[in-house]
């Protein structure tokens, strides 16, 4: 009796499967081209654009990491991932704890400005923060973009991590209190490190933002030696558009970084993604 | 309560200071954690957006004073740029691309995969690794791919299958179209995720049941599934009818807005007009009416909620 049930349900997920086996050919055959490409001289890619390379160029990363200026521009991104990483945890954490642990009064407003603010689209800011920025001689900074990035990110921080600390039991923070720490003590001591991995998914999905960020860093910076990959690639693929193994190299090496976390901490990921409803 | 009541039956001079500490501790200290963001969030969304609304009504190159014009602006972008309603309407366009192809792609796959135990992490996975992949990056992919004499359609002109190798983001025609398929390449895994994520919600039983009943795949899809994850299918619709109104990054990147406008949208305009054009005062009302399309999304929602549309 158990035999057949089985084979006729195993049986009926088998489309299930063919279909799905194409979305993903669909999700990551570019990649895979991609990753080809990143391997052929810009002669094969021209005969060749699609297919496995005859002969593999690993030169190609050296040259394009090179020519691309990746040194500098990695550089870059990375203060700016970790800046606005840092930023946005420390005070999007204080805001989330004292909206979850300290009984603020008009909470309930606080976590309405975040709601409805959070809604207001870049575009509509977007010109008089240019003009402001210039004015305070935060134009083509990088705490200056900074600042932008850790303010437009605080509201989906606060409101992960506050929904996590509301959770979290109140005995280590009372213990801490009767022993005489301060707020700030609880919240470093021990709001913190109860509360981690809200904090890791924050970061994570932060950072993502930031080092894939494209609008906000082509206004804000001007010189060429802040730029942060993602506007530096696209420059980059402007100028060797027609070499697209230096391209492509390029492509990959800015988006391994991504993937090896990516598929490390997936779970968190996409819980913080699709908590975070983010558009990237 | 205990030691409110003891405050307040101190003697007079004890009162004072018992007060401000009190005031310290269940008012200021509050305020001081999340005063740092809030400012900073006051001076970067809420201060230049009400300075936009000002701005809107100049005439102003973004140095120097503003000239007041009045409606001035908002009678050009109504009545003499053509430009304006070419990308509005590429916007529309945009919206109902994105309110179709992408949910009813993610819908199918989500329900394909909900069912599925083994390798059904893995199949996640790697359906949403576009969605992590930088803009600049897929839009590289994509153009190297849809390239008329190298890319995909070459290859099948190659095999013998003709009519594919055209210049879908090199002609006015098709660029708009070109870029929404690469945009929506990179977005339709995160819905689907979203989407796979709350049918797994969904109780078993009910599926149990109605195969009980005799219900085909498609009626346990109408009436179970939809039903299940309305909640989430109704936020990805109005997130989407708003995101729509603001795309810029694929759409900029691959094409700038070209061939001859024929992918120019809102985003693309407003940029071209403060940065480029240095029209800071006609690019504040365009962003003014970008944002308000959006916000009319929103109110559009709350009134059909409010109706009692179970949405």
């Amino acid at each position: 009796m158990i035999r057949p049930f089985k084979k006729q349900r195993q049986l009926s997920l088998t489309p299930n499967y063919i279909v799905l086996i194409i979305l993903v050919g669909f999700a990551l055959g570019p990649l895979v081209v991609l990753a080809f490409n990143s391997l052929k001289s810009s002669a094969e890619a021209g005969r060749n654009p699609l297919g496995i390379p005859s002969t593999f160029i690993w030169s190609n990363y050296p040259t394009a990491w090179e020519r691309g200026g990746f040194a500098l521009t990695t550089r870059n991104s990375s203060i700016f991932v970790v800046g606005t990483v840092l930023g946005v945890l420390l005070l999007g954490g204080m805001a989330a704890y004292s909206l979850a642990r300290l009984k603020l009064p008009g909470a309930n407003l606080v976590m309405g400005y975040f709601l409805i603010a959070s809604t207001l689209p870049v575009w509509l800011f977007l010109v008089p923060l240019f003009i402001l920025w210039r004015n305070l001689g935060l134009y083509n900074t990088i705490h200056g973009l900074i600042i932008i990035y850790i303010a437009l990110n605080s509201p989906f921080a606060i409101f992960l991590l506050r929904s996590y600390m509301v959770n979290l039991p109140a005995d280590f923070e009372d213990a801490a209190r009767v022993d005489g720490a301060n707020e700030w003590q609880v919240f470093s001591r021990i709001v913190i490190p109860l509360s981690w991995p809200g904090f890791l998914t924050v970061g994570l999905v932060v950072a993502l933002s930031v080092w894939n960020e494209f609008l906000l860093a082509t206004v804000f910076l001007s010189d060429q030696k802040l730029l942060p990959v993602a506007t530096s690639y696209y420059q980059f693929t402007t100028r060797f558009s027609r070499d697209w193994g230096l391209t492509s190299a390029a492509a990959v090496m800015m988006i391994a970084p991504i993937l090896v976390i990516f598929l490390a901490l997936q779970r968190r990921f996409i819980e913080g993604l699709t908590q975070g409803g983010v558009r990237g | 309560m205990a030691p409110q009541q003891s405050a307040l039956t101190r003697p007079a001079q004890g009162l004072p200071s018992r007060r401000k500490t009190r005031f310290t501790r269940k008012m200021l200290v509050p305020w001081l954690f999340v005063l740092p963001i809030l400012l900073l969030h006051m001076l970067i969304a809420v201060g230049p957006s009400l300075a936009a609304v000002y701005y809107s009504l100049t005439k102003w190159s973004g140095i120097g004073p503003a000239e007041f014009i009045g409606l001035e602006n908002f009678r050009r972008m109504l009545f003499d740029d053509t430009d304006f309603k070419r990308a509005f309407l590429h916007n529309l366009i945009w919206l109902g691309l994105f309110l179709t192809i992408p949910i009813l792609l993610s819908l199918a796959a989500a329900s394909l995969l909900a069912p599925i135990k083994r390798g059904g992490m893995l199949f996640r996975a790697a359906l949403f690794i576009p969605y992590i992949v930088p803009s600049v990056v897929t839009a590289s992919i994509w153009r190297n791919l849809l390239h008329p004499t190298l890319g995909v359609g070459a290859q099948l002109a190659k095999v013998g299958i003709p009519g594919f190798d055209v210049a879908y983001l090199g002609q006015s025609g098709t660029a708009l179209y070109a870029a929404a398929f690469v945009d929506n390449w990179h977005w339709w895994g995160f819905l689907m995720v979203l989407f796979l994520a709350a049918m797994q919600n969904i109780p078993p039983d009910l599926y149990e049941a109605a195969r009980i009943d005799g219900a085909t795949r498609w009626q346990e899809f109408r009436h179970i599934t939809i039903p299940g994850i309305r909640p989430t299918l109704t936020f990805m619709i109005l997130m989407t009818a708003i995101w729509s109104f603001l795309v810029f990054d694929y759409v900029w990147i691959l094409t700038q807005g070209g061939p001859a406008g024929g992918s120019e949208v809102m985003g693309t305009l407003v940029y071209k007009n403060a940065f480029n054009r240095f029209d800071a005062g006609y690019a504040s009302a365009l962003g003014l009416t970008m944002s308000c399309f959006a916000g009319i999304m929103i109110a559009i929602f709350a009134v059909l909620r409010r109706r009692g549309w179970e949405i």
